[in-house]
């Protein structure tokens, strides 16, 4: 019986919005803010949900702390704390949280079970959020 | 197609516990929850059901009657009880946050698919802020 189970975790970074492509004028027309020279920083959000069939034995889709310590080493390690455009995921892309969104997405598949990641959600804020789902 | 979402929250307890096991592999793969005396969770239920919207009353189904059926089939049953030990369906299963989404469904989809308008959709249970689980159905 198929049935999913999600856990939210928080990270910290800084991230600054610029394309390398645009002129200056045009990064400051299209980042506004977010293009200010030294960045800036957010709590993220990331949401993960992973579905499979629920283990007779257990009750559970997923050990939370087989989950726990995914994350824990595919995305906490690598990105909290830290200043996103430095991360080499983001050396020819810019560290939107949609791009972030994408990056962490393929982290985890690569480290879950197949075909057990259903989607990564990362709110940049309490009012802003995205979402990347298994295609 | 319109998705709709009732929210309600109930409180209850619970244990983890395999009685085909032995204590000390119960302990290993449940941890904490193993605790035989139980412990307890304010649990958020999110109810979503599809559907259309009806011509005359622009709704896919009276907010009030979905939380009627809450009330009556997942709220009597669940709130300030233990699962474990009050609620049937957790006699034999587990009562894991995935265990109480399928649970869930399972009373409400007779009343609410029964009623011949939305269908249910989604259960969603948070255990806490950070965990959820959430069955969809067979489909």
């Amino acid at each position: 019986m198929k049935a999913y189970f999600g856990r939210r975790y928080t990270l910290s970074a800084s991230h600054r919005l610029h394309a390398e492509t645009l002129s200056g004028e045009e990064n400051r027309a299209v980042y506004g803010k977010c293009n200010n020279p030294h960045g800036h920083g957010h709590n993220y959000v990331v949401e993960v949900l992973v579905g499979g069939d629920v283990d007779a034995d257990t009750g559970m889709v997923m050990n939370m702390v087989a989950l726990d310590e995914t994350v824990r080493g595919q995305v906490m390690e690598r990105f909290d704390h830290t200043n996103l455009n430095l991360d080499p995921v983001f050396h020819n892309q810019v560290p939107t949280t949609e791009n972030l969104c994408r990056a962490v997405f393929a982290l985890l598949k690569d480290a879950l079970p197949a075909g057990e990641l259903e989607y990564v959600r990362v709110e940049e804020t309490e009012n802003n959020f995205f979402e990347y789902c298994r295609q | 197609m319109i998705f709709l979402t009732r929210r309600a929250t109930f409180s209850a307890s619970h244990y983890y516990w395999n009685e085909a096991w032995t204590a000390e592999k119960n302990e290993q793969v449940f941890g904490r929850c193993a605790n035989r005396n139980g412990h307890g969770h304010n649990y958020t239920l999110e109810v979503t059901v599809a559907g259309e919207p009806d011509p005359v009353t622009g709704f896919v189904v009276d907010l009030k009657w979905l939380k009627d059926v809450m009330e009556q089939e997942v709220m009597a049953a669940y709130d300030h009880r233990h699962l474990n030990l009050e609620v049937a369906e957790f006699a034999k299963t587990i009562p894991t946050t995935e265990n109480i989404a399928i649970a869930i469904w399972n009373r409400m989809e007779p009343a609410v698919n029964g009623a011949g308008g939305a269908r249910l959709s989604r259960v969603r249970v948070y255990e806490t802020p950070e965990i959820f689980a959430e069955y969809r159905g067979e489909a």
